[in-house]
């Protein structure tokens, strides 16, 4: 995470050019714009707009509709902690409670913090509960100390290096 | 370096990978370099067990040997322990095939998931792929359907639609240009078949949209994939441009006449695109709202052209039904039910992961037998099968079969397959609670019932929790639940009532104040 290119208009504006080509461009436009910049800068919707023939709502309509599109550059880090049932039967709400009484996180508040903790529902990993994404990294059988190892920075493939033998077998 | 080469199997399934695979498979390269031993490291998908992972597999005289789960610190002790001959070790299984849950289940669609390497299309060819194109390929267009329609094979996503029927629309349709669309926006929690087959076998999901295009004349395909899903869209865009280097993709698929162009596209973070309608809006880069039925997405869906929109699952079944014949799938399952079905078991359960059997198991051998119960040691309480929108049904309905038909009789539906075990510290209340508040959280807004009705169920919800004069709430909810299930445009609205109601219905006493208040206490 992190390491985002600054808002480039022209950057921005070839990006958009390679992708309008294809049909149904929205989508691929406003990710590729997202992984560029880690944001889509409201200066973005109007060359959207022109590019792919839509109105400027309709841009900001696509943009306010899904929850993985940001308006504003993102924190340096984001975990995001599935809490649907797979994982609430592992006890993923002890975790959002842990996470606000030892560290005073509030999962889904943005502020000014560097690390936001999101709710993500489902993330496909539940025969293996709790779970998180971090980056691209899936993680498994979260438990309170990992998930605080990775509030503190921890890289997500260090987490996953257990005492031997005690990968996957985890209770919670 | 004068040892034979080694080959040693270490799934590189996000599974797998969430519970240290990648450090594993570092290690053994390590380790074998450090005492000059040469292993072959081949990534594959997961087998399905789980709880097993990182389960790796070493070759030995031709079978298949595992070891897990394996941590990296246990990757020296495995060399000490001779495990590239099979060696004895605390962490071997034996021989992989005759693990415990491996003879019984019927692999037809996962035969390749955990045995090739995802990415090599030469794997593919010699474990049997291409069979079912090949065949399709000599075949004229309403064969093929029919032998869809033949096989049974109803639709995997959830509402169960026969898919032979929905091609036969698609191919009567008359258009310039129609589409195959593969649903893999795998939004349900307990779901996780359609992540697997990607990531373990992407090759034969390219192969089922490559036969439902030549059946149907399509030139076009996309496979939307939820974006919580990396893995799953980096290695399915690698496999076609695997596949189109192979001539199975492109401007002749495998040397005939038929064009079938594939692509990947992301979504974006709305449970609601798994809805047929909404995925296509999406797709077309709108707001993923739900579109009102008919006009059916057979006859005017991506673009307003003809489209096959096919969960993951079907279309991957689609191979072996051609290459084995429509009535060796429909051979096998329960009234109309037919073919196999890939179960997910998951949350608290001690044995979790993906068995794939015919239609007709009891949910008790799934749970109690495959799963071995939960994974805390204290007693099933509660199964919600079929995902968020699925009942939640107690451990006195635990005989019921797998089965469409059957699930519906109990109040429940099997959805996309995924069971989620609870134990006996669950507030069926609060799940409740739950089913309204993610509805609210994932609806589309276009229809009443569904955007009001779910704000308004969860507010209802929190005032029997509290105890607020529960009769006339209970009423509340039911007479709710009723107008949701009845008026509203999809089964995200349509369905949320099902949990609700299987948990009043099946945990009454989970949605009495005393009762509450005695287990704060």
């Amino acid at each position: 995470m992190g390491g985002y290119a600054p808002w480039n208009a022209d950057v921005a504006q070839q990006l958009v050019a390679r992708l309008s080509g294809l049909e149904g461009a929205m989508l691929p436009v406003l990710h590729a714009l997202q992984e560029e910049f880690g944001y889509i800068d409201s200066a973005a919707v109007p060359l959207i707009a022109d590019a792919l023939n839509v109105s400027r709502a309709e841009v900001h309509g696509a943009i306010t509709f899904y929850d993985d599109f940001r308006e504003g550059p993102p924190p340096a880090r984001i975990i995001k902690l599935c809490r649907a049932e797979a994982c609430q039967a592992l006890g993923c709400e002890s975790l959002v409670a842990e996470l606000a009484r030892s560290r005073g996180i509030v999962v889904d508040q943005h502020g000014a913090a560097d690390l936001v903790v999101e709710t993500v529902y489902c993330l496909g990993n539940c025969a293996l509960g709790p779970a998180a994404l971090v980056g691209d990294q899936l993680i498994g059988r979260l438990d309170a100390p990992r998930l605080m190892a990775l509030c503190d920075g921890a890289a997500p493939a260090r987490v996953q290096e257990l005492p031997p033998g005690a990968a996957g077998r985890a209770a919670p | 370096m004068s040892a034979a080469t080694t080959r040693v199997f270490v799934p590189v399934d996000a599974a797998a990978l969430s519970v240290g695979a990648e450090a594993v498979a570092c290690a053994i390269a390590a380790e074998a370099a450090a005492r000059g031993l040469c292993v072959d490291i081949v990534r594959t998908g997961s087998r399905g067990m789980l709880w097993l992972e990182p389960l790796v597999e070493v070759e030995v005289a031709g079978r298949r040997i595992a070891y897990g789960p394996v941590a990296a610190g246990d990757v020296a002790a495995l060399f000490d322990g001779d495990f590239l001959a099979g060696g004895a070790h605390p962490l071997h299984l034996g021989p992989t095939d005759a693990l415990a849950w491996m003879p019984r289940q019927e692999r037809f669609t996962f035969a390749r998931v955990g045995v090739t390497d995802p990415l090599s299309l030469a794997d593919y060819r010699a474990q049997g792929g291409l069979a079912g194109l090949t065949r399709a390929l000599a075949m004229a267009p309403a064969e093929i359907v029919e032998a869809v329609r033949a096989s049974g094979l109803r639709g995997r996503g959830g509402a169960g639609f026969p898919t032979g029927i929905k091609w036969k629309t698609v191919l009567a349709a008359e258009a310039e240009r129609k589409y195959i669309v593969c649903n893999a926006d795998e939004g349900d929690s307990g779901t996780f078949a359609d992540r697997m087959l990607m990531e373990g076998d992407p090759f034969v999901l390219i192969e089922g949209m490559a036969i439902a295009a030549v059946a149907v004349g399509a030139t076009q395909g996309y496979i939307y994939v939820r974006s919580e899903y990396p893995h799953a869209a980096r290695t399915l865009r690698r496999a076609i441009v695997a596949a189109e280097r192979g001539g199975v993709l492109g401007a002749s698929v495998l040397g005939s006449p038929h064009a079938f162009r594939l692509e990947v596209r992301v979504g974006a973070g709305a449970y609601i695109c798994g809805e047929e309608t909404s995925l296509l809006e999406s797709l077309e880069g709108k707001r993923a709202i739900v579109r009102a039925k008919p006009p059916l997405p057979a006859l005017a869906g991506l673009f307003g052209q003809p489209t096959v929109v096919n969960n993951v699952l079907s279309l991957a079944s689609v191979p072996w039904i051609l290459a084995h014949g429509a009535e060796a799938y429909a051979g096998v399952g329960m009234g109309r039910s037919r073919g196999t079905m890939p179960v997910q078991l998951a949350g608290n359960v001690r044995r979790g992961g993906l068995i794939e059997l015919a239609f007709g198991v009891s949910l008790r051998t799934l749970v109690e037998g495959f799963g071995g119960g939960t994974l805390t040691g204290r007693p099933v309480r509660a199964v919600q099968v079929g995902g968020p929108l699925g009942a939640y049904l107690p451990e006195h309905l635990l005989d019921t079969p797998l089965d469409y038909e059957a699930l519906a009789a109990v109040g429940g539906m099997l959805g996309h397959g995924g069971i989620v075990v609870f134990d006996d510290r669950v507030d069926m209340a609060h799940q409740a609670r739950f089913a309204f508040a993610f509805c609210a959280k994932e609806s589309c807004g276009k229809c009443t019932p569904c955007r009001i009705g779910a704000v308004r169920g969860a507010e209802t919800m929190d005032r029997i929790i509290a105890g607020e004069d529960r009769p006339a709430n209970i009423d509340v909810l039911r007479d709710l639940s009723h107008l949701m299930t009845d008026a509203s445009l999809c089964a995200m609205g349509g369905l949320t009532p099902m949990p609700v109601m299987s948990a009043l219905t099946h945990f009454p006493e989970d949605f009495d104040p005393p009762a509450l208040s005695a287990a704060a206490e």
